[in-house]
């Protein structure tokens, strides 16, 4: 069985249709890369199978294990192992960094029936998977991702999938606003989560980011639906005669 | 220390007796009898040919003043106004002109004097002013109001071209009763309060302006208000419609001459906007503030409200206010349709013994509206300055968004600023911001100025038109200019 | 509109209650004086209406209607269940001082073993002690607010507290009031602490009530007078019941160089109001003065905070919180006055509402009334719900609605917390903000 089936998904926001009937199927260890031009619909769909609010599925299911993926809400589906880092990931003041990851991996715990952690247990995990990301340790104690800097934001919400273990990683727009070593570090993270168990759909404008996560699979969008899909070859094709040859086959 | 101390003895010096604009034209006037009485209400309904339903409209309102008390709730503190003594119709002799020669040459000298309108007596004479190089040619209708009746009209033909409407609101009673019945007093009712009751009853003049579906008026619509005979209240009636899809830009502006007695002034102006239309007002100011004991000056009880009633539109109210002994005035947005959108912007100057209670209403009721407040309050000498300001959503206005940010500055230790702010929401997807300061002009901003060789007064303008700079440039250019230079003269003796 | 008809019924009906109480009120001579003319100041006024300009948002005549009979001083029962209530409310390591249906309740309260500089009456004893120039202090509140007139003409009872020049005391002060529920009546109180010079306390007061209560009303006003370099660190939480009335007053004057931390919470109730006038007496003294309204059904709770800057050099600080979900009313009203000569004055004032249901109301009216030029002033408000983006983010991390919900209320409230210095203060009132967030479920 498939780890995420996406089906003739239909997709409107304020009565304008974004996605047009989109397929997609990823399997445990497999990565994909969504690529496309602005406006051709790689966010919502991101945003769709995570369950954000705000958009209209008007057709097509969306299958994450069997299991209908639309008919949960957020934090089920986040129980169940689907991982949407943002592209902006929003700051909330007043809210520590710690008390937030320990709230959040204890629900998700709590949600599949599997006890909580304890706060030693806890602990020693953050510092190591901190450590690892070269996250510090006063940025934990900060409220989530205030003044952080744009890379900051990115290596915590890496934090946050190596330490909630998801199955299914969908990364949006990874490199928005980051710099090569930024974006070194970042990839670095998520290389070491890649694993047999685990599958990445890696969202991205620019074929930069593939150079550092290289896919198994990439998938070009427009308008809302997959218009051709290959391997990684397909993106370095795409990165040297650019996206204007698929605007018409939409 | 003592650059800043220079600066506050230099204004408590101020001569506000050397008022700039006080001088008076001798002309004569027709007057009615003095103090308040339904025979008065006729005579000026008689003086104007109006038809029955206006006198009747008027007697209406008459009654329910008797009824009414002045309010009490604003900071502003005067003699009780003995509404007996005082002339509610007053006329330059002279009138229904039929073309501008004819014009009293005495008023046209006296437009001429305020320095201001030259630009327009310019335009009145038919002289076309070109700005520079690729300006574009920037013109001005000006309906003037000499004391309460308008005595001439320019551009009318242009105007009616394009289908606008502007014209005295006494001629448009007569001429466009439909339009005046639909939607006179539908914004301000003549119960709302005390002195719009007052205005509904006795008002004499004022502009009326009709801009049909999706036009865009081909000029900025201006009127020149000014209070001459003494003893005279003034209660113009202003009543702007911004049919579907239409735009027009207003601009109000009025300076009067000396007095010792005060003069009651209460105006009410009304604007309407349907769908998708948009206008905005503008208003500059400077009434005799009084003299520098404090004596005279003009007592200033507006109400002005703007009803953005059809779906997507706007209306926008910028004012720079520098004269008059008490101002008592809250220029106000209904935001009834959907996605409509109020502004408020306001430059407030108090010296001497002025006494400023002025802001705006934001009442959001349709669905994702929104309103933006930018007050700058400026107290100077012994004035008090007041902003006094509502924000509210009711149930059913989701989605209403507000800003506001009042700052007020204090020059000098003797005078008072303050703020009072009403934030109501009663739905929860309302979002409303607000913030507030008040500070004195910074002596680390004086003295680096000064370090770099500007004089002490040149360092204070710089200051005070850094602190209104968001305001003066909601203003159309030609305003912003006066306005700049009026700053300056409010604050006379410590700035330019 | 029947509006004078029903003032002169409910003037005469507690006039008459007045009369009828009297002879249970402590204090003769002056003091019984000094009750009359308060009470003929509040008769002049009767219960303040939406038109009276500090009372537009909480209008008395309709909300709370009349003022409820004197309540009975409490029996051997009334004690009992206060002293289950208490159980539920005990706070660890502190002095107890409680006050049952508006009486000192000396076996509920603990008054042996003083620290040294602490001196603790009830108020009855002073009243009826004659020590005049206490009882001028007592009746020095301002009676053109007429709640505060009606106290002062009603006052049963209180803890009038006297902390010595130099005294630092380390255990907290706990004055409670218990409503014994039996009754549907109204109980009048007043406390004093007389801070000494460089003298330093801490204060608890919690309104609470017995299982099953009754729409009691709590009168309660509070007198604070902190010595010239005397700190004061204060929590007030009114958990009364939820259909209770609460109106509250505090007078607070500072010496100079003096310090005052203060924090209101409010979770129970029907109605209240609870209304503070901080003034600066004395130069470079600092107040810190936040809270919160907890609300939820329909609830309508008003904070009415007044610092008075009479003296130049003094800072202030304001931060308020309200959360109103359901049908809830939250007002906030804050005023900042700078008299004339109060330079160099620093007072700043930060009100946010958040909003969880659409029948939710919040008004905030932050006001500055400035008269000196030398000072750094400024006051900033916000309304609006919790953020969607953070609720989703939190959500596809997996917490649920509630829980999402739940963190997002206490990191908002969680900056007024903040503000608390005093650490066990602090955990006082967050266990407080938590049984609110855990009653909502």
């Amino acid at each position: 069985m498939a780890l995420l089936e996406v089906k003739d998904l239909q997709v409107r926001v304020d009565d304008r249709e974004i996605l047009h009937g989109l397929s997609l199927t990823v399997n445990k260890g497999e990565v994909h890369a969504i690529m496309g031009p602005n406006g051709s619909g790689k966010s919502t769909l991101s945003h769709v199978i995570a369950g954000k609010p705000g958009y209209e599925v008007t057709g097509g299911e969306i299958l994450f294990n069997g299991e209908d993926l639309l008919e949960m809400s957020p934090d089920e589906r986040s129980a169940k192992g689907v991982f949407l880092a943002f592209q902006y990931p929003v700051e909330i003041p007043g809210v520590a960094t710690m008390t937030f990851l320990r709230t959040a991996l204890n629900a998700q715990r709590k949600a599949r029936g599997e006890s909580e952690f304890s706060t030693p247990d806890f602990l020693k995990k953050v510092r190591a998977v901190a450590a690892s990301l070269n996250i510090p340790q006063d940025m934990l104690r900060r409220g989530v991702n205030v003044g952080f800097s744009g890379g900051e934001k990115k290596r915590n919400e890496i934090l946050q999938m190596a330490l909630f273990e998801p199955s299914l990683c969908i990364l949006d727009e990874m490199d928005s606003g980051l710099d090569i070593d930024a974006l070194r570090i970042a990839a670095d993270g998520v290389n070491a989560l890649r694993s047999p168990d685990r599958a990445m759909v890696v969202i991205t404008h620019y074929q930069r980011l593939l150079n550092y996560i290289v896919p198994d699979f990439v998938h070009v969008m427009s308008r809302g639906r997959v218009v051709k899909s290959g391997d990684k070859e397909l993106a370095l094709e795409l990165e040297a005669s650019g996206y204007t040859q698929f605007e018409d086959a939409a | 220390m003592a650059a800043v101390q220079e600066t506050v003895d230099r204004v408590r010096r101020i001569d506000v007796d050397q008022y700039r604009y006080g001088f008076e034209t001798v002309i004569e006037s027709d007057k009615a009898p003095k103090g308040l009485s339904e025979d008065t209400v006729r005579f000026i309904s008689a003086k104007k040919n109006e038809p029955a339903w206006m006198l009747e409209w008027r007697l209406e309102a008459y009654r329910r003043w008797l009824t009414m008390a002045e309010p009490k709730w604003a900071r502003v503190n005067y003699p009780k106004i003995d509404y007996q003594d005082l002339y509610y119709y007053s006329a330059p002799k002279r009138k229904e002109l039929a073309s501008l020669d004819e014009v009293d040459p005495e008023i046209l000298k006296t437009y001429e004097k305020l320095g201001i309108p030259l630009r327009e007596v310019e335009i009145l004479e038919g002289v076309v002013r070109k700005d520079g190089e690729g300006a574009p040619e920037r013109r001005i209708a000006v309906d003037a109001v000499f004391d309460s009746v308008s005595v001439a009209t320019t551009f009318q033909k242009e105007l009616k071209q394009a289908g606008v409407i502007f014209m005295p609101i006494s001629e448009a009673i007569r001429e466009h009763p439909d339009l005046v019945k639909k939607y006179l007093g539908t914004v301000v009712p003549t119960s709302d309060n005390f002195f719009a009751t007052l205005n509904s009853a006795v008002f004499s003049d004022g502009s009326f302006v009709y801009v049909p579906p999706g036009v865009r008026c081909p000029m900025e619509l201006s009127t020149y208000f000014r209070i001459n005979e003494r003893n005279t209240g003034q209660f113009e009636r202003t009543l702007i419609i911004a049919d579907k899809g239409a735009y027009v830009s207003y601009l109000e502006g009025c300076t009067a001459p000396q007095r010792d007695e005060n003069q009651l002034h209460a105006a009410v102006v009304e604007l309407v906007t349907l769908d998708d239309a948009e206008i905005k007002y503008s208003t500059v100011q400077n009434w005799y503030p009084g003299n520098s004991e404090g004596k005279g000056g003009i007592y200033n009880f507006v109400t002005k409200r703007g009803d953005c009633r059809g779906n997507n539109s706007k209306i926008s109210w910028t004012q720079v206010e520098t004269g008059s002994a008490i101002t008592w005035k809250y220029p106000s947005c209904i935001l009834r349709g959907d996605n409509s959108r109020g502004e408020f912007y306001s430059i407030a100057i108090s010296n001497g013994h002025q006494q400023v209670d002025s802001g705006t209403k934001m009442i959001h009721l349709g669905k994702n509206t929104t309103s933006r407040i930018i007050s700058k309050g400026i107290a100077a000498g012994v004035s008090q300055n007041t902003y006094r300001g509502l924000v509210t959503a009711h149930r059913k206005a989701t989605g209403a968004r507000n800003f506001t940010a009042c700052d007020s500055l204090l020059i000098g230790d003797k005078c008072g600023a303050h703020t009072v702010p009403y934030i109501e929401a009663k739905n929860s997807s309302a979002l409303f911001e607000h913030e507030a300061t008040t500070s004195k002009i910074s002596e680390d901003v004086l003295f680096y100025c000064v370090q770099r060789g500007l004089s002490q007064e040149e360092a204070v303008g710089l200051v005070v038109n850094g602190f209104v700079k968001d305001v003066l440039q909601q203003l159309p250019m030609e305003f912003a200019v006066e306005a700049q230079k009026l700053i300056s003269i409010s604050l006379e003796g410590s700035v330019g | 509109m029947n509006l004078a008809l029903a003032k002169t019924e409910t003037g005469r009906a507690l006039s008459d209650a007045f009369a009828l109480a009297r002879d249970r009120l402590p204090g003769a001579g002056s003091v019984a004086d000094a009750r009359q003319q308060a009470f003929e100041a509040y008769e002049g006024a009767g219960l303040p209406h939406r038109r009276i300009e500090d009372w537009k948002y909480t209008d008395l005549r309709v909300l709370m209607r009349e003022v409820l009979p004197l309540a009975a001083a409490p029996d051997a029962a009334a004690l009992t269940r206060a002293g289950a209530a208490l159980k539920l409310h005990a706070i660890e390591g502190v002095r107890r001082l409680v006050l049952v249906d508006g009486v000192f309740a000396p076996k509920l309260s603990e008054t042996a073993n003083l620290e040294k500089g602490l001196g603790i009456r009830t108020l009855r004893e002073v009243l009826q002690a004659g020590d005049a120039a206490l009882q001028a202090q007592l009746f020095a509140p301002d009676s053109s607010n007429p709640l505060v007139a009606l106290n002062s003409a009603m006052m049963t009872d209180g803890i009038v507290i006297d902390v010595a020049d130099g005294a630092v005391l380390t255990q907290p002060l706990h004055i409670v009031h218990i409503a014994s529920g039996a009754q549907s009546a109204a109980m009048f109180t007043r406390s004093l602490l007389n801070l000494g010079r460089a003298a330093s306390a801490t204060l608890v007061e919690s309104y609470i009530a017995a299982d099953g209560a009754k729409a009691y009303q709590a009168h309660d006003s509070l007198i604070l007078s902190i010595g010239d370099n005397a700190r004061l660190d204060q929590v007030r939480l009114i958990e009364d019941g939820r259909e209770a009335f609460n109106i509250s007053s505090s007078v607070v004057t500072l010496g100079a160089a003096a310090y005052l931390n203060t924090f209101a919470i409010t979770s129970g109730s029907y109605v209240s109001r609870y209304q503070a006038v901080i003034a600066f007496a004395g130069e470079g003294s600092r107040v810190e003065t936040n809270g919160v309204n907890l609300l939820n059904g329909r609830q309508h709770a008003d904070s009415t905070l007044v610092l008075d800057h009479a003296v130049p050099n003094c800072t202030s600080r304001e931060i308020f919180r309200s959360v109103v979900d359901d049908r809830g009313h939250s007002v906030f009203q804050g005023r900042i006055i700078v008299r004339p000569d109060a330079q160099k004055t620093d007072a700043k004032m930060m009100t946010r509402a958040l909003l969880l249901s659409d029948e939710a109301e919040a008004d905030n009216k932050p006001e500055l009334e400035i008269f000196a030029d030398d000072v750094t002033c400024g006051h900033g408000a916000t309304t609006g719900a919790l953020d969607e983006s953070l609720l989703f983010y939190l959500r596809a991390r997996g917490l649920s609605e509630k829980e999402a919900q739940a963190l997002l209320i206490q990191a908002f409230v969680g900056e007024a917390i903040e503000s608390i210095a005093n650490d066990a203060l602090r955990e006082i009132v967050i266990s407080a903000a938590e049984r609110w967030l855990e009653a909502r479920g």
